[in-house]
């Protein structure tokens, strides 16, 4: 007997039974269309989550106060002082730009509508720093920070809540905490949804907001942003950082008392979380896809029972013992190859509908079917198959012949 | 008629069951002879071993002890899958209830023994031409459950000799069929001795059937009995 043969005999077996072998078929479909559809999710959030942190800019360092892993004493916050020794190109010649942040939360309103939202001091390098688009308007200039000027650029999201539109702001008064801020720029849509909005944000000079909003000490800054130079020397301006600020902080020995984070870091970290997400997700689907290996063995082992008759006469005319091996195997390969095929279809549908969903939602996330999951789960329920198969294929080619045509 | 002639040669043959605690003696040194184009009757009452001959002598069982030459071959001490191939290249069977693949169409029936014989060159010409031999030139392409008993069972008989077996072993072959049907097979069995050569083993409990065989032989407590009543 040649292979195509035995398909064709399977073929022929399988659709003799088209209701049993449909359902049998389900178990396994449901089973890979769980799997592709968990990992298209799992693969379409991690890329969401990296693309929303690349958004911020690849070249990007955060220093932060304080240090996360080890107990630090007499901790020192960061200040202006140590934004303007990170920006000096002497002592830290891999850093383009500094843009040294304060930020807090503030009411703000505008003809009775009114927002909570998150402000943030700036200074104007934030805006090569932190790559702000504007879709009308100016940024904050140096003039502004001198002057101490209540002027505010708004996020889109920001706008669209106090005003009802997302163009055509400039030139208006807000109030911030019930003092009045006149309207300079608006930004472009940044998206990404994993620190909270972007989009939702006003910026304030930062020595109008240290003034007038949010009370610091000591010209004390939340975060540093850094850029530095290119890419590559993202690591390198990191270090450069800590060894100034060990030097301010007088921390030459001993732990550090703040954080150098790069936005590499942030992906790494963000993508250690979705790839635990993704084998969570991809696990419990597989569970299901063993279950319908198991009702692929139940089945085979009905169907061998049933055809006892004809396996003793398929021996009497000749046929070994591997012939009957092969030909339960084929069926059961065959049932959960197509239940697999099948199964990838309904994976991919449901996960363009996930994406369909979450757009309509307003999040942007575009599930990713990749080739290799298709593979992975071809390949994977065919063993199933073969698998669960083996046992019931197993015990057909092992009846004695008379036994078998004497069975009634 | 010679020994080296005989297509089936079994001496001393025995076949010992276990049921529970007690042995079994289905068979208790039974020998025969069977020679090349003769038709036999084997007979006799139900428990006298007669299945369990029927079953050595078409392969599918092994005595537990004595010798068993099938068309010059001891076949007694082969393994399984060795004795799949014998059954496959010189033993026909022909079944009471038929046995055939209700799936498939006759001509596929009739291929299936050449199927596991690996021949694929000119299989669908051989098994057209069994077809044709047994009558069912216009039935081909019909699948059991749309054909009669009588037809059924001719397809039966042309897949037990589209290999060209040694012997064609039949178990009761007119049992599940009307008188008129039953006739007709008989008839075309004969026929195929006539015209083909072919050896004929029928087992039968029916004296009408075994009357109309050359030669009957009768087991009896496992044993053949003495003498070998010939016509």
């Amino acid at each position: 007997m040649n292979f195509s043969q035995a398909i064709r005999e399977a073929i022929e077996s399988l659709s003799a039974n088209k209701l049993r072998s449909g359902l049998t078929m389900l178990g396994i479909i449901i089973g890979v269309a769980a799997v592709i559809a968990m990992l298209a999710v799992g693969a379409g959030a991690q890329n969401t989550i990296t693309g929303s942190i690349s958004g911020i800019g690849s070249n990007l360092l955060f220093v932060f106060s304080g240090n996360m892993q080890e107990q630090v004493r007499n901790e020192q916050p960061l200040t202006l002082d140590d934004a303007n020794a990170i920006a000096d190109p002497f002592q830290v010649p891999s850093v383009a730009a500094v843009a040294p942040v304060v930020q807090g939360n503030a009411k703000v309103t505008f003809a009775g509508e009114v927002a909570n939202t998150s402000i943030m001091g700036v200074t104007p390098d934030s805006q090569i720093v932190r790559n702000y688009e504007l879709t009308e308007g100016v940024f904050i200039s140096e003039d502004d920070m001198l002057a101490r000027a209540s002027v505010a650029v708004l996020g889109p999201d920001l706008a669209e809540k106090l005003f009802g539109r997302r163009d055509g702001v400039v030139g208006e008064t807000i109030r911030v905490e019930g003092q009045p801020f006149r309207v300079i720029g608006l930004l472009q849509s940044k998206g990404g949804s994993t620190f909270g909005s972007q989009d939702d944000v006003l910026l304030a000079p930062m020595t109008t907001t240290t003034a007038r909003l949010i009370r610091r000490t000591r010209e004390r800054v939340d975060v540093i942003y850094v850029q530095a130079i290119n890419p590559d020397q993202v690591s390198q301006a990191s270090e450069e950082i800590a060894e100034v600020l060990r030097q301010r902080h007088r921390t030459l020995l001993g732990e550090d008392d703040f954080t150098v984070f790069s936005q590499q870091d942030f992906v790494a970290t963000a993508q250690t979380i979705t790839n635990v997400l993704t084998i969570f997700l991809g696990g419990i689907a597989a569970i299901s896809l063993l279950v319908g290996g198991i009702g692929i063995m139940n089945i085979m082992l009905v169907s061998v029972t049933e055809r006892t008759r004809e396996i003793g006469l398929r021996k009497a005319i000749g046929a070994r013992r591997r012939d009957i091996l092969i030909q339960f195997l084929t069926e059961s390969s065959l049932l959960s190859l197509f239940g697999g095929l099948i199964g990838i279809g309904l994976g991919y549908l449901i996960a363009f509908i996930v994406g369909r969903v979450a757009a309509a939602s307003g999040t942007p996330f575009i599930p990713q079917v990749s080739l290799d999951a298709i593979l992975l789960a071809t390949l994977f329920s065919t063993a199933v198959g073969l698998f669960f198969g083996l046992y019931p294929a197993n015990r057909a080619a092992g009846l004695e012949p008379v036994e078998a045509l004497r069975y009634e | 008629m010679s020994a080296p002639d005989a297509v089936i040669r079994a001496v001393e043959l025995t076949k010992t069951y276990r049921m529970g605690e007690v042995d079994v003696h289905a068979l208790n040194g039974a020998s025969l002879e069977i020679y090349r184009g003769e038709v036999v009757a084997i007979t006799g009452p139900s428990g006298s071993g007669k299945s369990t001959m029927m079953n050595i002598l078409g392969c599918l069982d092994r005595p537990t002890s004595g010798e068993y030459y099938l068309d010059g071959e001891l076949v007694s001490s082969l393994n399984d899958d060795q004795l799949a191939a014998v059954r496959n290249r010189k033993v026909g069977f022909v079944f009471q209830s038929f046995n055939l693949l209700s799936r498939t169409t006759a001509l596929a029936n009739v291929e299936l023994p050449l199927r596991y014989a690996g021949i694929t060159k000119g299989r669908t010409d051989r098994a057209r031409q069994a077809l044709v031999a047994v009558g069912l030139a216009n039935r081909i392409h019909h699948r059991p459950t749309e054909l009669s008993g009588g037809q059924q069972q001719r397809v039966a008989i042309a897949r037990a000799l589209v290999n060209d077996p040694a012997m064609l072993l039949a178990d009761e072959p007119t049992g599940n069929l009307d008188s008129h049907s039953g006739k007709e097979i008989m008839e075309l069995i004969l026929t195929l001795n006539k015209e083909r050569g072919t050896t004929i083993v029928i087992v039968t409990h029916d004296p009408a059937i075994a009357a109309q065989t050359q030669r009957t032989i009768r087991i009896m407590d496992g044993k053949v009995e003495q003498p070998e009543a010939a016509r």
